[in-house]
Parts: structure tokens; sequence; C-alpha cells
């Protein structure tokens, strides 16, 4: 070693800040992202049209206005159907259900999917083989025949039945995606460290584990939100749909019914198929916009 | 002189700013030599590996020179450094044991590499290949097997045989021992040494952290602190007689089989290193270093005191007789 | 001196998950004691079941068979409770610092869940002052620390942390395992130093490492472990003044020192690390120990081959053998006890 040093004097250096931190990492990726702008930014247009539009439509949707089959103008905005419904008017409103019944659908499976995966992830062992075991049931029943199974019993079937049924029987994609995600992070070392402090299995599902899916869980849960609309509007479509209420789905029935297509009636089909189109479009491509802005690895540089 | 890095600096952008992760690094190689790469995280240790080889998108080189074999290396540009990679510069990159593609069986991992590369006369390689496979305790069996059919160690030294295969002129080596048990680092250890004395690969550069290791296989060590080159010597003078305080500081910390805490009680270094984004004035090991004075806010040149032996430092420069020469004519020892 | 933790014969087996098939002994028949303010290091390399002794302490896993008591009463009997109590007094340090904090909350927080189930009565301003004294017997400034998030600190500081909550909770064991490797050299002596004098303290600890410097700076008592079994068991400076298993020498040449260069060992150039032995499939079925006490298995050819020349077995028979019996264990001299070679 070498002599002894004089009286060291040490200036300090002010270390510098850590400035970046998640969440606005999170907004500065997220404004950028085209993808993300977009849909979002046309999700919110059609919801500001299903809430606006109804108060903003000049008749009911059921209202017999007498004028059939008129071609959109100033009356009509979007004309009217062969009974004289204003299309503009039923298509605000069915836009209002569609959305109902979408989140009543995604928050039915969120709910009980989640529930479920997170059960079966934690605990595994027999729990979680009764619970593929059920998922895959479900994966299996066609939906369809058993809409019509039920519906046949039902002297009339409402909204509420028809989001939850989406619920109960698309719920099994959630929990598989859930119950994965948590099997991976239970093992993760701050999931020991909070057995370590004492803390009890449902609190960390809930504060130490959901928390670090959160991304992923609201991925999954746009993804459902988007496909109960679809969903709802093929059962609408097909006349399974609540009775007596206007949406998408029940536009395009009536429409078919009376082959509108063929005497080109076109403010009448294509209205609630486009809009139909746009809301669920929207959703995804948000969607991809949002997992980018998640997983830093996609970002284009 | 078989690798010359000259004033070499690398950044790599970050939403905060470019951060200048190797700055103005310069350091030479002879033909057969073993060099070090030392230094804590952060250092720019691993940052100088990748840019003798790949500077990916984040990253580019902002100044310097490398010369292989009196050739310079077109370190920026991708796709001239392609034909380059495996023949003139190869890499045993971290986590190595990772790098296999689980997919394909190693023997058709290596075919792949050879046709990649252009490879005239594979026969002649893979006879080759068998040999050096023996030298290493391995039959030709394992060219049969996936990668996640081996241990962690074999992964790590059949990636070792793939990228000397092709007998590159500098092999890097980048934390290769890293996270491997005691046994199996010596077994990696000195599969570098026979390949050095057999001449399939020139030179190489061992980064890492472990100066124990480094002792053993090393023949100098370059200690990098913050970016920036602190010092510079053979292996035994490193260990023995190191001049700059924090190489002194590193060697004081580590303990030996041997030594006991109610014998002798180590003592670490306090602080934390600098932030790169912003880094201080002078010697970035200023706020740490027990010597420090006035002095050291001005940066301190990397200069030669010794044959071989290089620092950093004003301490060390201003009372020795400094010989103030190019950092890259020293000879190794 | 009373003993604080007792691992009486205890075994672990998992289930196999290289092609062999079968079970994975992970421990076999492991038996020591660990006394108050004493630090016994577990030195092993990957799957000599090291980790695992650490984690059935921590109950984080369940053994297979033996048992584990701490003050003389049986771990694997707690109720949630029971086990809660039980955390006031054995804790656990892990090898990754960062990934024992959730990264979405800041490191207070481990403090905060600590507080919550431990200490719920106790006022705001007692509980930052018995922070502020943890942190300062770990030489962390409070200001530096608190309110910032893991990814904010360095790696000595987030372990240093995570050592002053074991002792918020005044534990009386603490399974310190591998901290040292992820941190750099300079922070890692200073961890090793704060491990002194907690032990000094009256703390037990157990160091589980595979670096065996570390292990002779910091304990009074070694564990070798191969292949889950006890090879080499005594005071430290007994067995590295005089390792008497072939194993152990192996190792201890095998290490790098800074001011030797490795020599060849007795037995020849260091090759391949043995192979992980499995019991095969049909054995698995068995479903009591017992019956697979007295059997031997043969390891698949391909495994043997794979690691390339592994020293097969001693008496140079074509298979290798594998019983869930560890090799006995005879004193050498007093408190320095070798296996027998297996």
């Amino acid at each position: 070693m070498s002599a002894l040093p004089d009286t060291p004097t040490v200036t300090t250096v002010p270390v510098a800040p850590v400035t970046a931190r998640k969440r606005s990492d999170f907004f500065y990726y997220g404004l950028r992202n085209k993808k993300l702008v977009f849909g979002l930014g046309l999700e919110l247009l059609l919801v500001l049209l299903a809430i606006i539009g109804p108060m903003v439509a000049k008749y009911g949707p059921e209202a017999f206005t007498g004028a059939q089959l008129q071609h959109p103008g100033h009356t009509y905005w979007l004309g009217t159907d062969t009974l004289g419904h204003d299309i503009f008017s039923e298509l605000v409103n069915g836009l209002r259900e569609s959305y109902f019944v979408g989140a009543l659908g995604a928050a039915s499976a969120s709910v009980v999917g989640m529930a479920l995966g997170f059960a079966a992830g934690w605990r595994g062992g027999i729990l979680d083989e009764v619970l593929q075991m059920v998922t895959n049931i479900i994966v299996m029943l066609p939906s369809l025949v058993l809409l019509v199974v039920i519906g046949s019993y039902l002297t009339s079937r409402s909204v509420l039945f028809e989001g939850v049924f989406i619920g109960l029987t698309t719920w099994p994609w959630v929990a598989r995606a859930v119950r994965a995600q948590t099997f991976s992070l239970r093992s993760r070392e701050f999931v020991e460290m909070a057995k370590l402090s004492g803390k009890r299995p449902v609190s960390i599902i809930v504060f130490d584990i959901a928390p670090n899916m959160a991304s992923y869980l609201f991925l999954v849960i746009i993804l459902l939100f988007g496909s109960s609309m679809l969903l709802a509007a093929s059962y609408d479509f097909l006349g399974l749909g609540p009775t007596g209420t206007v949406s998408l789905g029940s536009m395009m029935n009536q429409a078919q019914n009376e082959a509108a297509l063929l005497y080109h009636e076109w403010w009448w089909f294509i209205p609630p198929g486009a809009v139909l189109t746009a809301m669920v479009a929207a959703l995804l491509v948000a969607n991809v916009g949002l997992d980018e802005v998640f997983n830093p690895k996609l970002r284009e540089q | 002189m078989s690798v010359r890095v000259e004033n070499l600096s690398v950044a790599y952008r970050s939403h905060r700013g470019d951060v200048t992760a190797v700055d103005d690094v310069s350091f030479a190689l002879a033909d057969g030599e073993i060099m070090g790469l030392a230094g804590e995280s952060g250092s720019g240790k691993s940052t100088i590996g990748n840019a003798l080889i790949y500077l990916d998108q984040r990253m580019k080189a902002t100044g310097g020179t490398v010369t292989v074999d009196g050739r310079e290396l077109p370190i920026s540009d991708d796709r001239a450094m392609r034909p380059l990679r495996m023949t003139e510069v190869s890499l045993v990159p971290q986590y190595a044991m990772s790098a296999l593609t689980p997919t394909r069986k190693i023997g058709k991992l290596i075919t792949d590499l050879l046709k990649s590369h252009h490879v005239k006369d594979r026969d002649a390689v893979l006879t080759e290949l068998r040999r050096r496979l023996a030298l290493i305790g391995l039959t030709e069996e394992v060219l049969g097997k996936y990668s996640f059919e081996l241990s962690g160690g074999m992964r790590q030294r059949v990636t070792i045989i793939m990228s000397t295969l092709l007998n590159p002129s500098l092999l890097i080596a980048d934390e290769v021992t890293s996270a491997l048990d005691v046994s199996t680092q010596r077994a990696v250890g000195e599969m570098l040494l026979e390949f050095r004395d057999r001449g399939y690969v020139k030179s190489a550069i061992a980064i890492t952290h472990d100066l124990s290791i480094l002792a053993q296989i090393a023949d100098s060590i370059a200690i990098m602190y913050a970016g920036r080159l602190a010092e510079r010597a053979p292996v035994a003078t490193i260990v023995n007689e190191p001049l700059h305080p924090y190489t002194q500081a590193l060697i004081a910390s580590l303990p030996e089989v041997g030594v006991r805490h109610d014998q002798v009680t180590l003592t670490g270094i306090p602080g934390r290193p600098p932030s790169l984004v912003n880094p201080p004035a002078g010697c970035r090991f200023r706020d740490r270093c027990p010597f420090a004075f006035d002095k050291c806010l001005e940066t301190p040149p990397f200069l030669q005191v010794r044959p071989g032996h290089s620092v950093a430092c004003w301490k060390v420069s201003d009372s020795r007789a400094a010989v103030a020469g190019r950092p890259g004519q020293e000879q190794a020892v | 001196m009373s003993t604080l933790i007792k691992f009486d014969q205890v075994s672990k087996l998992y289930p196999a998950t290289s092609r062999a098939g079968g079970l994975t002994p992970a421990l076999r028949k492991v038996s020591f004691e660990l006394p108050p303010g004493e630090v016994i290091s577990l030195i092993g390399e990957s799957g000599s079941g090291k980790t695992t002794i650490g984690k059935v302490l921590l109950r984080l896993a369940r053994p297979t068979s033996g048992t584990v008591t701490f003050g003389g009463k049986d771990i694997t009997a707690y109720s949630q409770r029971g086990l809660r109590d039980y955390y006031r007094d054995v804790q656990g340090v892990f090898q990754d610092p960062f990934s024992s904090y959730n990264p979405i909350y800041r490191v207070d927080r481990v403090y905060d869940m600590v507080r919550g189930s431990y200490f719920p009565k106790v006022s705001d301003s007692e509980w930052s002052g018995r922070v502020e004294a943890a942190l300062d017997s770990v030489a962390l400034n409070p200001g530096d620390v608190l309110g910032k998030y893991p990814h904010q600190l360095s790696g000595g500081q987030q372990q240093r942390l995570l050592i002053a909550r074991a002792l918020l909770l005044e534990v009386k064991v603490l399974v310190a395992d591998e901290i040292i490797s992820m941190l750099d050299a300079s922070t890692r002596v200073d961890v090793l130093n704060l491990l002194v004098k907690l032990k000094r303290q009256g703390l037990a600890i157990l160091f589980i490492t595979h670096d065996l410097s570390l292990g002779n700076y910091v304990s009074d008592r070694t564990i070798i472990l191969r292949h889950g079994a006890i090879v080499e068991m005594g005071a430290t400076e007994k067995i590295f003044a005089n390792p008497r298993h072939e194993y152990t020498r192996m190792l201890l040449s095998a290490v790098p020192e800074l001011h030797s260069k490795w020599q060849h060992s007795p037995l020849g150039p260091v090759a391949v690390a043995a192979p992980a032995l499995a019991l095969a499939p049909a054995l698995a079925q068995a479903s009591m120990l017992d019956e697979l006490t007295h059997a031997e298995q043969v390891v698949k050819r391909d495994l043997r081959a794979v690691f390339g020349g592994a020293r097969a077995v001693a008496s140079g028979k074509s298979q290798v053998a594998l019983a869930l019996e560890p090799p006995q264990l005879r004193e050498y001299e007093p408190d320095h006890l070798v296996a027998d070679p297996e």
C-alpha cells in the first residue's frame, strides 16, 4: 500500500435524481401510441353518441312515425324502416343497449373468471384440476344451442338475462388466463415475502398478485367487452336477444327479415353493422396499442 | 498487437437522454493474451464487450476505433460486421446457458452456424469439432441432444465450443463463470486457458466482476469504474500492488478461504457508483475515495506509470514520475 | 446450550424434471442442530439441497419425511396462527434482493406488512422510532431509503432493508440464502460484517452459499452438502484446515483464489460436476420411503454420456446406484464428521 494520505477533502456530488417512474412512463408512451389514441378516441366518440344520441333523437325507437321506408333526410336523419321507426333513434338506443349488455357480460365473466382463476392458480392441486375440468366442459358447450333451449322455457328474455348468459358462458377464457398468470406469479419472491410476513392468501392475491397482473387484466377485460358486444349482436341477429328492446343486432335481424338488402334499403342495414364493426374494431386496435405501451419490447423505436 | 482499442466511447439512448456508458477507453492486447475486464455493475465493462461485436439499436459508438490483427473493425456497421463475427471476433454472452435455441438439436445448431458463415470444408470443421468436444470430456452424443437436456455447465461449455469453432482472433467472454458452481467454474476457466494455449483463439477478453477468477485465467486486468478505465496492469501487479484507490479497496474487500472474521475484518467501499446520466465532473470515484483532494475535480488522464501499468489517478500520477506515454504502447507481461 | 432449530432425518422428494423420470431426492435424511448465536454455513453446488433446507425451515416447503423442530415444537404442525408466530422468530432473506419487493409499491411496504401483522397497536411515532433503529443497525440512512421504489435503490441497500425487516421482528433465526451473490464486491463485505455483528448479538444464522470463502469468513460451523446428503460437517476451522471428504477437497481445490493458482487436486483434473441422480419411474410407484431405502436403480445410459465420463461408481459397475439412504457420517475428530464415500 502507498504512503499515508493527507487529510482527505471529499467533495460530495449530488446524485442525479431518478426522474422516470412507471406512471409517467405509461403516459409518455401511451399518448404517443397511434393505435391506442385512435382506438380509444373512436370508442369514446361512440360512447358519447350512445349517451347523447337518445337525448337528441326526435322520436323514440319504438314510435310509429307513420312514414315508412323513408330515405335519410331532414326529418328522419337515417330514414325509417318498414314499420315507420326512425332508424337514427333505433341506432342510438340500440347502441346504448349493446354497450349495456357488453358491459354486463364482460363484468359477470370477469368476476366469475377472476375469482375462480385466482383460486385455482393460487391453490393448485385438486381445486385446480376441478376448475380445469369445469372450464373444459363449459368451453365445449354449444352456447347457441343452450341459449335456444333456455330461451324456449322463458316467457320473455331480459337484457339482464342476455348479459348474464354471456358472462356465464365466456368466463372460462378469463379464468384460464388469470390462472396461468397467478401460477407464475405465486412463486415469485415477493409473494414468499408476503407469506413470511404472516399475510393471508386472500390478502396476498388481492394486494400482491392482482396488481402485478393489472395491465394484463386490463387487456383481458377490454377484449372481453368487445367480444361480449359481438356475441350479443349475434344472438340478437338470430332473434335470440332480449324481447322488447332495440339493439344493433335486432335492427339487423329486422332488416334481414324484411329483405332490406334486396330492396336496397341501405340506410337500414348498413348503419347498425358499421357501428358495431367500429365499436369492436376500435377496442381491438386500442388493445394492440395498449399492449405495446405495457410491453416495452413491442414498441417500435 | 493483436487487438487495439483507442478512445472508444459508447452511448445508449434512453428517454432520459443519452447515457455515456463507456467514456474514452483505450487498451491493447498482445497475441495470446487473456485480459480480464473487471468492474462492478454499471461500470461499462459489458458495454465494451458488446461494442466490440454487436451494437444493438439503442447503442451507438460515439468515438474511437477498434483494430483487430491490423484491420479496423467496423463496429458501427452491422452489415459489415456480420462476416467478421465468429471468425474474427466472437462472443460468449452473459447467460450463455440460455443462448442456445431449445428447439433444435446441438448438432443442427452447429451446422446452421457453419452454413451461415459459408464455411466450405464442413467435414474438416466437424472433425475438429469432435476433437474439441473430446478435449472437454464430451462425446458426439451431445450433438444429438437438445440444449435443455444438458446441465448448465455443459451448455456453457458447448456454447464456448461453438463460439470458438471458427478460430476467432478475439474471444469476448462475458461473465461466463458467474452462474456456475465452483467445480464447473474451474472446468470452464481451464477450458478457456486450454483453448488459448492451443491457438483456437488468439486473444480473449474475460468480462467479470470476479477478480479471483481473473487471477486464475487472465494475464492482465483492466479495472473499469463508471465508464472509464481506472487501472490496467499484469495480474500479479493488480493483486499484490494495486495503485488506484478503487482497485485497492476492491482487493481489500475480497474474502479468501482461510480468512475468518475474528482474524481479519474486511472493509467495503461506502457509497454508490455515480449515475451515468449526469456524471460528476472530474474523477468519478472522487466522492467514495479516501484520498480525494481538490485536483480530483479535474479528470485524471490514464497514464502509464510503469511499463505495462497504467492508472487514472492524480494521487498516483502526481506522486510518481509518471511516464506520459500512449497507453497502447504498453507491452503485456 | 439449548438448540433452537433441529433437523431430524429430513428428506424431501420432488417429481423429477429430467428425462429420466421418477423422483428426485432433494434432501436425504439430513440432520443437524442450530443453537442461538451460531452461524452455520450450508455449502453445496446446485442440486445439493441447500436451498431446500432453507425453504423447509421457512415453512415454504414441506418435508416428505423427518421432523423439523423449533424450540422443541414440530413446525409442520402449526396452524395459520401458529405459523404467524413462528415468523416472528424465524425469517429469511433471499438471493435476489430486488425480487423480494413487489415492484409496484414503495419499499416501506415490506415494513408496513410486518406492522399490520404483528404490531397493529403500536403508535405511529413509536413505529417510526423502531424502524429508524432497525435501519441504523444495518447502517442505512432512513432518509436515503424510505419512501423510495425498489428500482431506485441499489442491491446492497435493498438487501440491508430486508435484513432490517427481520430485526424489526426481533427474530431469533435468520435464513440467509445466497444473499451476497448478487451484490457488488464493494457492498458484499458490508453485508457480511453486518451478519457477524448480528451473530454476536445472539442471532442464529443459517448461511446458505456456494462460495466457500464467504462461508469460511463468517461461520462457526459448516455443513457440506452433495445430492441432498451431508458429506462433511463440523467446526469451520477444522473442516477448512483438514478437509477429509473427497468432495470437500474437490470444492476447495476448485475455489479461485487471488493469491494462488488452481492446482491439480490429487484426484486429477476436475472434470464435470457429478450428474444429478434420480430414481427411475418404477420405483417412484412405491409409496413408502422405506421400500426405497434398499433399492438400487439404473440411471439411463444417455445421462451418463451427456454428463461426460462422470465418476460413475467407485466399484466400477456399469450402473450408477442410488439409494435414498445417505452415506453414513462418522466422527473423525470432535466436532468434525465425515461421510463414507458414496
